[in-house]
């Protein structure tokens, strides 16, 4: 198959236009077929794009599957995967269709709801895929707008603010990228991402108004790549909108938000940042670490005394992402592998950790965590389950929470110890709040009234944890699996991104190198 | 030689026989009963001319001598300004009709205002300009007062009158400097009286001249009359209003440009980067408080006409090609959007007020989906075709060393996509109301509504085919 990423990509796409051309009505029925006809939609998404997984070829550096048409503007279409991003494509299908059967209970407007979720998933498996720099962009921001309207109109009491705030915040983070990519398109006179990789943008330094700008154009764009993945990772101080976003939407809405949505920054790191401008990560990258460890001490301080279960959880998203950035910016092998790691790890468990909220909002509407205390004397399976990602969201070993923190502290700690020590401290405070969390949810006595009658996790539920179980611990033994595939590219990104500064030559002498 | 001349205005020569003969038939015969088949004519005559001057001859071709002038950038002008009035017609039928002032005038102010049109675009001479650019704004004048019993609509054509005349002042006192110090009014005479080195007479002449289009086209700060204009005139003409004139006169101001000054293009890049600025923060800042729709698509168009100067801006043919494709994407937007303005109603009565769309996607999914398409587009959010509209003129400004505007206009973008996502706010999030909107409505607006959001979606595979046609027609204006 020629196109088969192409297919695995608008397989969604195609389910939502029948959704959306052929279910008519606002019964039972019809709602019962849109969920079927969703789940059914991202259950084939997932099992065709197993076989890129399985052609996958990891030893080769470069781009494999590989299609190519023209398009407007001397744009490509252009899509391809290489071992950084076919793992996020998994990712992606791979949780998909548990959001789909985690909104089994969804009651208002279900045909639209089921819309919204395959087209997103459509467009996130783009932004992984693409391989020509407005393609990218195009399913990059187009993502916005489903998640706008999911948050807008199937989210909790104050989710208008959140889906404005989630929107505008984003929309302006990108459109200074888009800038750069006309400039990078005006200077290089390609899209094409491969070829960018290799094109050397001016590092010239020059200074404007008496300002020095070291690592000249390079810089600028990069700090404008910056912005918008700085807004999407979400990196300490601008990670402002998650919280709200992430309380606001619905559970899957929160999952695909944690899961997969923050991972399109990590990747915009690695695929454009590091290979397109060494110079310009070389000099940022010092403030970009200690950032990362801002956020990881301080995010982490911050969910400590959160009321709230998944405004704790999000702000853990943040500390965890701290990671994620702080390994990508020490720029070695294992730095990048950790990050990878860590950034695929966290899809599962901070995934889990959602939908382990939504278990208990669907039957009590509350995610107040003082609502709550007891509740393993009525829901053992529950109990168990939540403790299982509680220790992987702290980085137990055995887990793979564990495998992506220890990576990642390790790169980092060969690029910058004083950034390794602050880092560090960061895997004591999750465990302080985590285990806080849990405390207070799962133990202790069971004394409110209304939590008497609660019942243990269904079949159906368990379905869903059953994938995200495996996973884990699957990983968590045996991280190989992960590491053997983007082994390979990590190096040539890696080896390439060194070259490309010894090249340039004026490479600027920073501390802790 | 006149033969050859009188064949290239052939078309023009058509609408305009065409308007005189039926505007004296119909005052004869059934005056206002024949409205309703006139509008049809005049939007059949529309395609009909449109597909002529689309498909007929390539190449430059002159007659009169240079004052008018018939290549590629023309046609492309033309045709985009026609099949707009025409969609405009066709739509505005129904409407009008349902509240009494569809008069038997109004298809024919419209055909001669689309002469005037097409006689500006072709201009070549300062002469033939005016000509056309008198002939568009009488006719439009005289429908934007076209309900004669309301006092807003009245109010709508005597502000644009007042301020269109003071505007052609400012243009004629510019075009009579020109010609004072180029000593022709020929736009192949003024560059070469201009050389590499414009006098200050000539400057002053420019400037002038750049005032009175940016009065036509709407830009800041010469955009006051556009939200009272909008707002009174009956929605069918503002719908109008907001596409081909729009064009037209975006069309002239980079033919006079290019064409007359086209040696000096750093003379004129600020004044026009200068006004795309503006127009871009305002028709942003400004739209943010309106609660009246057709009010609030007033400042959406003057943002908009800022992101097209900022094609135009960058003074390179690739500036022009953005320009170009960028209207022809703006159009083709507001023709959708005005047939779902134009489908708002209570009880039969139009509504304007943007807070009676509460929770409309519940009752309309349909059209509300269209919508919500379209205004995503207008915001200029990927994968619809409004973003490529944008991504062509920032890739202009920056090819012309514009980077501060480019990055200016992002962030506009970013404060105009607020008010586009309120009204999804009232459409998608909004409250149980019980005053809503009727059900239903006119098909022919629903058609046009699903065209165009469909036409937003699609475009993005090709656009059409449109960005080769623009780059030819460019390509003839900027040598």
């Amino acid at each position: 198959m020629d196109n088969l990423l192409s297919i695995v990509t608008f397989i969604p796409a195609l389910g939502a236009l029948i959704l959306g051309v052929f279910l008519r009505g606002e019964d039972e029925a019809a709602n019962r077929n849109a969920k079927w006809l969703a789940l059914i939609a991202t259950g084939a998404t997932f099992l065709i794009s197993l076989f890129i997984l399985a052609q996958f070829d990891p030893a080769d550096t470069g781009f494999q599957f590989v299609e190519e048409g023209d398009w407007l503007l001397g744009l490509k279409y252009k899509m391809g995967v290489d071992g950084i991003s076919v793992l996020f494509v998994m990712l992606t299908t791979f949780i998909m269709p548990l959001c789909i059967a985690a909104s089994w209970n969804v009651k208002v407007r279900v045909k639209e709801y089921m819309i919204a979720f395959l087209v997103l998933e459509t467009l996130m498996l783009g932004v992984f895929m693409a391989l020509d720099l407005v393609l990218f962009y195009l399913f990059f921001e187009a993502g916005l707008i489903p998640m706008f309207l999911i948050i807008g109109i199937w989210g909790g009491k104050n989710r208008i603010y959140a889906s404005f705030k989630f929107f505008l915040y984003t929309f302006i983070g990108s459109v200074l990228m888009l800038v750069a990519m006309v400039m990078m398109f005006h200077q290089a006179g390609t899209t094409d991402i491969p070829t960018l990789m290799n094109h050397e943008f001016d590092s010239e330094s020059f200074s404007v108004l008496g300002i020095q700008i070291v690592g000249g154009v390079q810089t600028l764009m990069f700090l404008a790549f910056f912005a918008s993945f700085a807004v999407k990772m979400p990196m300490w101080p601008v990670h402002t909108w998650l919280p709200d976003a992430h309380v606001q939407a619905p559970t899957a809405g929160s999952v695909v938000l944690a899961a997969i949505l923050l991972k399109m920054g990590g990747y915009g790191f690695l695929r454009f940042s590091l290979p397109m401008f060494p110079v310009g990560s070389d000099v940022m990258a010092p403030l970009i670490l200690w950032m990362s460890a801002i956020a990881i001490v301080y995010t982490s301080l911050v969910a400590l005394v959160q009321e709230d279960m998944k405004k704790l959880i999000a702000y853990s998203s943040v500390a965890h992402m701290g990671y994620v950035t702080a390994g990508i910016f020490a720029a070695n092998q294992q730095g990048i592998d950790g990050a990878i790691f860590q950034m695929l790890s966290h899809g599962f468990i901070s995934g889990a950790l959602f939908l382990c909220v939504g278990v208990i909002y669907d039957r009590m509407h509350t995610r107040e965590i003082d609502a709550y205390g007891g509740l393993v004397n009525r829901m053992p399976a529950y109990a168990l389950i939540f403790m299982l990602f509680t220790m992987a969201n702290v980085g137990l070993p055995g887990t793979s929470g564990f495998v992506g923190e220890f990576l990642t502290l390790m790169g980092i700690f060969q690029a910058n110890t004083w950034v390794a020590m602050v880092a560090t401290s960061g895997v004591i405070l999750s465990a302080a709040y985590a285990l806080w969390l849990y405390r207070r949810v799962v133990f202790g006595a069971l004394i409110k009234e209304s939590l008497k009658t609660i019942t243990d996790m269904t079949a159906r539920e368990r379905a869903i944890f059953a994938p995200l179980v495996f996973m884990t611990i699957l990983l968590g033994v045996y991280p190989a699996l992960i590491t053997d595939i983007i082994g390979p590219s990590v190096e040539a990104l890696v080896g390439n991104y060194q070259t490309a500064l010894a090249a340039s030559g004026d490479a600027v002498q920073v501390a802790g190198h | 030689m006149i033969q050859a001349d009188l064949s290239l205005i052939l078309p023009e020569i058509m609408i305009s026989v065409y308007a005189m003969l039926a505007l004296v038939g119909a005052a004869y015969t059934g005056k206002d009963e024949l409205a309703g088949v006139l509008t049809w004519a005049t939007a059949a005559l529309f395609v009909v001319a449109a597909f002529w001057v689309g498909s007929t001859g390539g190449g430059t071709r002159e007659a009169f001598g240079g004052m008018f002038i018939d290549d590629g950038f023309a046609r492309f002008a033309k045709v985009t300004v026609l099949l707009s009035a025409a969609a405009v017609l066709v739509m505005s039928q129904g409407y009008m009709a349902a509240r009494g002032i569809l008069k038997f005038e109004y298809p024919l102010l419209i055909a001669l205002a689309a002469v005037g049109m097409m006689m500006m675009v072709s201009a070549g001479d300062l002469m033939s300009l005016y000509m056309g650019l008198e002939l568009q704004s009488l006719a439009l004048y005289v429908v934007a007062a076209l309900r004669r019993d309301s006092v807003k609509s009245t109010e709508a054509g005597l502000k644009y009158f007042v301020l269109g005349a003071l505007s052609s002042g400012l243009l004629l006192y510019g075009a009579s400097l020109t010609y004072g110090y180029a000593g022709t009014t020929l736009f192949s005479g003024i560059i070469q009286a201009t050389g590499d080195q414009v006098s200050l007479g000539l400057l002053f002449g420019l400037v002038f001249m750049a005032c009175g289009f940016a009065f036509k086209v709407s830009a800041v700060p010469f955009h006051m009359w556009t939200p009272d204009v909008y707002e009174g005139s009956p929605t069918p003409v503002t719908a109008f209003f907001a596409t081909a004139p729009k064009v037209a006169a975006m069309a002239l101001f980079a033919r006079v440009l290019h064409d007359a000054f086209g040696s000096v293009v750093g003379d004129w890049q600020q004044i026009v980067a200068f006004l795309s600025l503006l127009s871009m923060f305002l028709g942003a800042i400004a739209a943010i408080g309106q609660t009246n729709i057709k009010r609030l698509m007033a400042y959406s168009s003057i943002a908009h006409m800022g992101y097209a100067l900022m094609g135009l801006a960058s003074g390179t043919v690739f500036g022009v090609q953005a320009m170009l494709i960028y209207m022809a994407i703006y159009v083709t937007m507001n023709v959708g959007t005005f047939a779902f303005i134009m489908s708002m109603e209570k009880d039969g009565k139009p509504v304007v007020s943007i807070d009676s769309l509460h929770l409309y996607s519940r009752r309309e999914p349909g059209k509300a989906l269209a919508m919500l398409i379209l205004l995503f587009s207008l915001a200029g959010v990927p994968p619809l075709v409004g973003f490529f509209g944008k991504l062509y003129v920032l890739r202009a400004a920056v090819d012309g060393d514009l980077v501060w505007l480019a990055i200016a206009g992002v962030i506009a973008s970013v404060i105009g996509a607020f008010y586009y996502l309120r009204i999804v706010y009232y459409m998608y999030f909004g409250e149980e109301r019980d005053d809503v909107l009727d059900k239903g409505g006119s098909p022919i607006l629903y058609g046009f509504l699903m065209a165009s959001a469909a036409a937003m979606l699609i475009g993005v595979v090709n656009l059409f085919g449109i960005e080769a046609v623009a780059e030819a027609a460019a390509a003839t204006l900027v040598n």
